[in-house]
């Protein structure tokens, strides 16, 4: 962007002209955008615009045709993936991705940040930094009840809650939450964002969203994004008014 | 799993499985049958050994190897070689050209020792080899295949064809390997005769013993934080990584140990059997392991045990009847394991043996003396010893998951 938003080190994510081409189609073309320490970042925009497609590049799960993702002055395109979690990049995914087979307890357990290599696997020891970092979380995601249930029993809403809990124990520093709340009741709804809300206390959060009450409810700061470029940043109300966003996003 | 004490474990019921498999192998077989027979069980019981190790891989971490033969026949070949060399004094092979070197070597005019062979003159380099070819071969498999994400149809099929390759160039290789004949006519372990009916039932103990040995490093593994992460990678594999941790380190690390439980059964084979052969290693063989495991129940580690008993005793007994019928059976079973009970005897026994035995164990806490089952009875006795055997596969593990296994 501009000279002055060039100081990278300022920002905790600094995405630079990033591009990703599949067979010729660039899903995220020259993007371009700075995260703040402790800001709560929305991506919108219309299906297709590469939103899902930018967490990706971020964590890892694509990698960049070209450009530039400085992560805590990190540059994380050149990383493997558990390596980026390991600088403090956690990511949800669209569709709960829990551990249907393991209790509650287990799959926060297996997220917490130690015993990741394989003989630290084999040597992890359930002891009471983990099982009180485990009820934390869990009390946090409002799933104390549950710890002893297998994530299969689980509601739609809750999965969704125990994979955010499951990226709160790695404690990142950044936060990815594509679309936390799809497919979720209203109550549940009032619930994430309530959630949200404790979680961006201490965390940089950048989450995608279509729900426009949602999005007015958390954002920070709103990034619209369509055919893999930014049409528009700034606050929820700058971008509810640009007439480019209610062309290709809200419509009239 | 609280096994605080062990005396406690042995009295839990996961310990009162493991016993009564101990009660069978040691006791019940050793005392039902004679030499003969019994060298037969332990030949079946170093197929477990591979099948142990499938359960880990495939069964937990859901990485389907069809080439598990390749790792059983180089601990088996390793072994193979140590014997042959003992075999192979310049005293015994002095009608030979060149006296010293392995018969089959002078046949196909071989005037010196090979230089992979010379190792295999020590004992103890031997048994590092049994061990540590296979896991390194499932290293350099591992590491080529799982970094680059190759998995699940096209894994198993390159383990196939590096199965045919291994099996292709034993047999071309005559005059190092034994060609298709394999590495035959070994007598002597350090002097002592491997051939006596004594020997044949001292072996099949130590194969027990082994046996036990690995079923308790696989079960320490499947308890660990390890053991869930492989049944997380199964479901999940994107959660696991974006949980920070490398995936391709885990599935190299459990292809190892299950290559290196298939090289112990492969050196193992060789003691009990005698010979080594490219036909025990090859597609067919490999696929047969697989399906040891899947019988027995692929989530179940003890189930794998009583999968490659039964399948090779009924290999035996239909072989012995009607050997042309076998493969169709064979085949008829995979399909109805597939079909029916994808989760083997383990899973069979688990929903319909367990609530009975939870009534039974609420009357009387010490209801384990049930009645023993035979595996080599005759085949028309065997299926209901089926049921009666599988009475004891049951694997606390599988209890925590659910059957949904790609």
């Amino acid at each position: 962007m501009n000279a002055a938003r060039s100081k990278t080190s300022d920002f905790l994510l600094a995405v630079e002209g990033l591009t990703v081409s599949f067979d010729g189609f660039k899903a995220v073309d020259d993007l371009s955008f700075y995260l703040d320490p402790k800001e709560i970042r929305v991506i919108i925009g219309p299906n297709g615009a590469g939103k899902t497609t930018v967490l990706d590049l971020i964590c890892g799960k694509t990698k960049a045709t070209s450009g530039s993702i400085k992560f805590a002055g990190k540059e994380l395109t050149r990383l493997k993936e558990h390596q980026i979690v390991h600088s403090g990049v956690g990511r949800k995914f669209q569709t709960p991705s829990v551990f249907e087979d393991l209790t509650v307890f287990e799959n926060l357990e297996l997220s917490f940040p130690r015993g990741h290599s394989v003989g630290g696997a084999l040597a992890f020891k359930r002891d009471p930094e983990v099982i009180e970092a485990v009820e934390e979380v869990a009390a946090t995601i409002f799933l104390t009840d549950a710890l002893n249930e297998p994530a299969a029993s689980l509601s739609h809403g809750q999965k969704q809650w125990l994979e955010i809990g499951m990226l709160l124990i790695q404690k990142p520093d950044l936060l990815m939450l594509d679309e936390p709340v799809a497919g979720m009741s209203v109550a549940e709804r009032k619930k994430t964002a309530e959630l949200l809300k404790v979680i961006t206390k201490d965390h940089t959060v950048l989450v995608i969203e279509h729900d426009m009450q949602f999005v007015g409810d958390i954002a920070d700061r709103v990034t619209v994004m369509h055919q893999g470029k930014v049409l528009s940043e700034g606050s929820i109300e700058h971008v509810k008014s640009d007439p480019k966003v209610i062309e290709v996003y809200l419509g009239h | 799993m609280k096994s605080s004490s062990p005396m406690k474990w042995f009295t839990s019921r996961e310990g009162l499985y493991y016993l009564a498999l101990a009660g069978l192998l040691v006791v019940i077989l050793p005392l039902a049958l004679d030499p003969f027979r019994l060298n037969m069980v332990g030949k079946y019981l170093t197929y477990a050994f591979v099948a142990i190790g499938l359960v880990m891989c495939w069964g937990k971490a859901g990485i389907l190897s069809l080439g598990q033969g390749v790792f059983f026949g180089l601990g088996g070949y390793c072994m193979a070689m140590f014997l042959k060399l003992e075999a192979s004094t310049p005293e015994a092979t002095a009608i030979q050209s060149t006296p010293g070197i392995p018969d089959f070597m002078d046949w196909n005019q071989l005037t010196e020792l090979p230089w992979f062979w010379e190792p295999f003159h020590s004992f103890s380099f031997t048994l590092l080899a049994v061990i540590g070819v296979p896991m390194l071969l499932a290293f350099i498999i591992g590491l080529a295949m799982f970094t680059r994400r190759v998995g699940g149809v096209y894994f198993a099929i390159i383990t196939q064809a590096i199965a045919a390759i291994l099996t292709i160039l034993i047999i071309g290789q005559q005059g190092y390997t034994g060609g298709v004949n394999g590495i035959t006519d070994l007598q002597t372990l350090m002097g002592w005769d491997i051939r006596s009916d004594a020997a044949k039932t001292t072996l099949y103990f130590v194969c027990v013993g082994m046996l036990f040995l690995c079923l308790f490093v696989a079960r320490f593994v499947q308890n660990r934080k390890l053991g869930r992460i492989l049944v997380a990678m199964n479901a999940q594999e994107n959660r696991v990584r974006f949980s920070g941790y490398d995936v391709a380190a885990f599935k190299i690390f459990v292809f190892c140990l299950a290559a290196a439980f298939a090289g112990i059964g492969g050196a193992l084979f060789t003691l009990v059997v005698g010979f080594m052969s490219p036909s025990f290693i090859g597609i067919v063989a490999s696929i047969e392991m697989v399906i040891f495991c899947a019988l027995g129940g692929r989530l179940s580690i003890l189930g794998a045990v009583y999968g490659a008993l039964l399948v090779n005793a009924a290999k035996s007994g239909f072989s012995e009847s009607f050997p042309e019928l076998w493969p169709f059976a064979m085949g008829a079973l995979f399909i109805g394991v597939v079909l029916a009970f994808p989760n083997g005897l383990a899973g069979l026994y688990q929903s319909y043996v367990m609530p009975l035995e939870e009534r039974l164990f609420k009357r009387k806490p010490k209801i384990e003396a049930e009645p023993a089952a035979e595996p080599e009875a005759t085949p028309e006795a065997r299926k209901p010893a089926v049921a009666a055997t599988e009475a004891r596969d049951y694997d606390p593990m599988i209890e925590h998951y659910s059957p949904e296994k790609s």
